[in-house]
């Protein structure tokens, strides 16, 4: 945001007119949040199991929600002048974050006419932004609903080195990807690492042909972006004319304000530590490390960093760069402090984050690691919300933040259960015990989902 | 390694094969997905790789190696019903991928068995998560579009063992594959018309030749849409000792698999099938099974635009045999107990969903006489569970493969054991793991 007020206030040194006061006013960015929380109701969630999101669980204990917001959370609480939802034998988590999904820039039908998420032109295609390809009709937004998610980031693909700006959304169905928008959320910044942009490139005789293609490409453009940066803050300083405003370089300029987070898709683990030094050389973070199926080897790195890593349970095997995935990978991250996230990359695996989760439990209990319920739903709430700078404000169930919460119909790490109720800001967006009440996206008019197929 | 994990390894189920040629399992839950159903506190034995005897209560077989297996449950091998294992080591290294052919000269009798490797990484991975069994298919031809049979038909399956013992093909050849549905019509010229063309018409040429075998010999006969080889195979899905199966998705295009299996006396099979529920009693009336992708909910595109969660207990209700594995396959085949555990978070019954992974599959391939269920006389395949088998958490203790106890260790595991060490002053190349 600070970017565009100084692109507005930039403006307004240029054109002396009236008119440029009411510019200045927020509401004026094109593309903000447009969201508005849906109707809710006072409502106690009445004797739970509790997940906290911060490491706690709470046995027979009640959430109380009133306008949008998490009022208390405790035993007992006072009932009067709220709807009480009896959640006896239900567990209770924060509502699932998903750091990485393509809904809406690859929505279903994935038909070509859809394919809206790699700006697969140039290597640096830092200017493009994803919320501009979010079709809103996606059938999945509604379907990720039913497991689970209350907020994700849709990020651009990985075909470019830069591949644009990533937007999250809170997952309640708009006419617009304005009206999905999470408000106040900082933009992604996807960067690719790998395979993907040299394969891409290089097979049009391009650069990056290599992976050290790939970093002389990121370092030429943050160069660039410094001297962007020099010519907007000599702008500021009145010492200098404004430079063109340069769309490419407003995102990066971004990132190395803080306004915007570096998501960095990276598979292996001698990458990530080459990108932690691009980052050092140029002084930014790097948020997280999306897929990073090798991140368990450098664990204490990513620790140090304070990076996230948000991965796979279990994906291995498809590329080269996947050959060393691992099931424990979640785990040996979690024990070295290192902050983990499962993501899902997938349309189908965002219904089931819960279920990835469990996998790692699983595996790590083979090997001596527990890793309780409490402490794993971190991994899809409150270290997800870390990654996309929205922790303030939703990813734990606390007093203050928003009341973003999903009712389960039991432990939610089991196969069997299933995401009963969810709530986004206080409103029960989504029912499974009251069908007829549910989204339905346009496109699924008449469809299975239409009648409960997609549950 | 964690101590009570090593305990589990060594004690209990460590077993040096040289002398174990008769085996007794005590103690256990045993879900035969046979006719003796669930069976408490049972023995099972094993003798030269097959089971001897399934009972409650049986004694220890004598100069046996016992293992006691109270409080576990045990159930027959898992069977990957399609994919890549064995054929396919890296997704993107094309070296390493053999399920595809790109040439116009083989359709029906491209016999990826040929090609299979045992020593794959992806067997030692997929195993030690209870797989015991895989039909290994050919992928849809890569090149394609001009209508040649090979590319509609992409040759033939087989079934293998997972397990160490030589020999590996339990069944060579018994399936061919057919491309139908918007991979069909892409692959044939463009609708599914001419796919359905393509292969109707090998079918009739091989039907042809069968009768004129000796005036094709002298060349005295028209020529055929594809080589002898395709149509000696498709002669053998004539005669009905191959099966076809149909990747099929749109509901419409199982009804026209339906049809076609029916004119030609052809044992069919359903792959995919996202919309088989809305033909499910045409289906079971047919008695052809159906490969479902168990957790694809979404319209990837029109011809899955109803697919639904519940399409396995919608096929159960309707007398549908069915296995999981269209969407979990190769890599993932692993992760077939997902979606049978899934299918029945939506509404099937636990014990449908466990003959769905087991039985069935081996049904589809005709191999059931030797495995897919705990019975004697049948290959011991079995898989010991410390906790139910289908539930997301659960991985198996100990798995049994034509009798013999696997090794639990493959490549994750030993990159796991590597970094689950604690840095040391040495790099991770220096820590030496013991398999």
């Amino acid at each position: 945001m600070e970017i565009l007020s100084r692109i507005v206030l930039t403006i307004c040194a240029i054109f002396l007119v009236t008119g440029c006061e009411t510019q200045k006013d927020s509401t004026t960015n094109p593309f903000d949040s447009t969201y508005q929380a849906l109707p809710s109701e006072a409502t106690i969630l009445r004797g739970g199991t509790i997940l906290t999101g911060t490491g706690a669980r709470l046995e027979g204990a009640d959430v109380l929600m009133r306008d949008g917001t998490i009022i208390n959370i405790g035993k007992e609480l006072d009932t009067s002048n709220t709807t009480v939802v009896d959640v006896n034998g239900k567990w209770i988590t924060p509502g699932i974050i998903d750091v990485h999904s393509h809904l809406g820039v690859y929505p279903s039908p994935g038909v070509r006419a859809h394919s809206d998420g790699n700006e697969a032109t140039a290597p640096n295609t830092a200017e493009v932004w994803a919320e501009h390809s979010v079709w809103p009709q996606d059938p999945g937004f509604v379907a990720a609903l039913a497991g689970g998610v209350t907020s994700l980031q849709v990020l651009p693909g990985s075909a470019n080195l830069f591949g644009g700006r990533g937007v999250t959304l809170k997952n309640v169905p708009g006419q617009s990807v304005m009206d999905m928008k999470f408000p106040g959320a900082p933009h992604g910044l996807k960067m690719a690492c790998g395979e993907n942009p040299k394969r891409v490139y290089g097979s049009k005789g391009q650069s990056p042909a290599t992976r050290m293609g790939s970093v002389a490409g990121y370092r030429s453009a943050w160069i660039d972006a410094v001297e962007y940066r020099k010519k907007l803050n000599a702008a500021d300083n009145g010492k200098d004319e404004p430079p063109k405003r340069d769309l490419k370089l407003e995102t990066l300029v971004g990132v190395l304000d803080g306004d915007i987070l570096v998501h960095n898709h990276c598979y292996r683990a001698d990458e990530m530590a080459v990108m932690f030094e691009i980052a050092k050389e140029f002084d930014y973070k790097i948020s997280a490390f999306h897929h990073g199926v090798e991140a368990y080897k450098i664990a204490d790195l990513l620790r140090q960093n304070d990076t996230c890593a948000a991965i796979w349970a279990d994906w291995y095997g498809f590329k080269m760069e996947a050959f060393d995935g691992i099931r424990e990978n979640a785990a040996i991250l979690d024990r070295a402090g290192a902050c983990t996230v499962i993501h899902s990359d997938s349309a189908i695996g965002i219904q089931r984050l819960n279920q990835e989760t469990a996998k790692v439990i699983g595996a790590a209990s083979q090997v001596g690691l527990d890793i309780p319920p409490e402490r794993a739903i971190s991994w899809i709430t409150s270290n997800a919300a870390k990654a996309l700078g929205i922790d303030e404000v939703t990813g734990t169930l606390e007093a203050g933040k928003m009341a973003d919460i999903t009712v389960w119909d039991g432990n939610p790490f089991s196969v069997y259960t299933k995401a009963q109720k969810v709530y986004v800001d206080g409103s029960l967006v989504y029912d499974r015990d009251n069908p007829s009440a549910n989204p339905v996206t346009d496109f699924s008019l008449g469809t299975a989902a239409w009648h409960g197929g997609a549950q | 390694m964690n101590l009570r994990y090593m305990l589990i390894c060594l004690s209990v189920f460590s077993i040096n094969p040289a002398i174990a040629d008769t085996i007794s399992i005590t103690g256990a839950t045993v879900h035969t997905v046979g006719p003796e159903g669930t069976l408490d506190n049972a023995t099972i034995i094993i003798k030269d790789g097959h089971i001897i005897e399934v009972g409650e209560g049986l004694p220890v077989a004598e100069g046996s190696t016992h293992i006691n297996a109270s409080n576990k449950i045990i159930t027959p091998g898992l069977f990957s019903p399609l994919g890549e294992i064995g054929l396919s080591e890296v997704g993107a290294v094309a070296g390493t991928n053999d399920a595809t052919q790109r040439g116009k000269e083989f359709a029906a009798s491209f016999d990826v068995a040929d090609a299979f490797n045992p020593r794959s990484l992806v067997i030692g991975i997929s195993r030690v998560d209870g797989i015991t069994r895989a039909g290994i298919t050919p992928q849809a031809s890569r090149s394609g579009g001009d209508g040649n049979a090979s590319h509609v038909i992409s040759g033939l399956g087989s079934v293998v063992h997972l397990g160490s013992k030589p020999g590996f093909l339990t069944k060579r050849g018994a399936i061919v594959v057919v491309n139908f549905g918007e991979s069909g019509s892409a692959l044939s010229g463009g609708s599914r018309a001419t796919a359905i063309q393509v292969l109707t018409t090998a079918l009739d040429d091989a039907a042809d030749y069968h009768l004129n075998q000796a005036a094709f010999e002298r060349g005295d006969r028209r020529a055929y849409s594809v080589s002898s080889g395709d149509l000696e195979t498709l002669g053998d899905v004539l005669a009905g000792t191959k099966a076809m199966l149909f990747r099929v998705n749109r509901a419409i295009d199982i009804t026209v698999v339906l049809r076609l299996a029916k004119d030609y006396g052809i044992k069919a099979i359903i792959s995919g099938g996202a919309e088989a529920w809305m033909v499910a009693g045409e289906i079971a009336k047919s008695n052809v099974p159906v490969i479902l992708d168990g957790i694809n909910n979404l319209p990837n595109n029109f011809e899955r635009i109803n697919a639904r969660l519940d399409s396995a207990k919608l096929l159960a209700d309707a007398g549908v045999s069915f296995t999981f594995g269209a969407g979990a396959q190769t890599h993932n085949a692993r992760l077939i107990t997902q979606s049978a555990g899934n299918a029945v978070a939506n509404g099937l019954s636990w014990d449908e969903a466990l003959m769905a992974i087991t039985l069935r599959a081996a049904e589809i391939w005709e191999v059931d006489e030797t495995v897919g269920s705990l019975e004697p006389g049948k290959e011991a395949d079995l898989v010991i569970w410390g906790a139910d088998p289908l539930e997301i958490t659960s991985y198996p203790e100990q798995v049994f493969i034509k009798g013999e106890s696997i090794s639990m260790h493959n490549r994750q595991t030993l990159l796991r054991d590597r970094y689950l060490q604690v840095p040391d002053e040495k790099p991770p190349a220096f820590i030496s793991i013991n398999n």
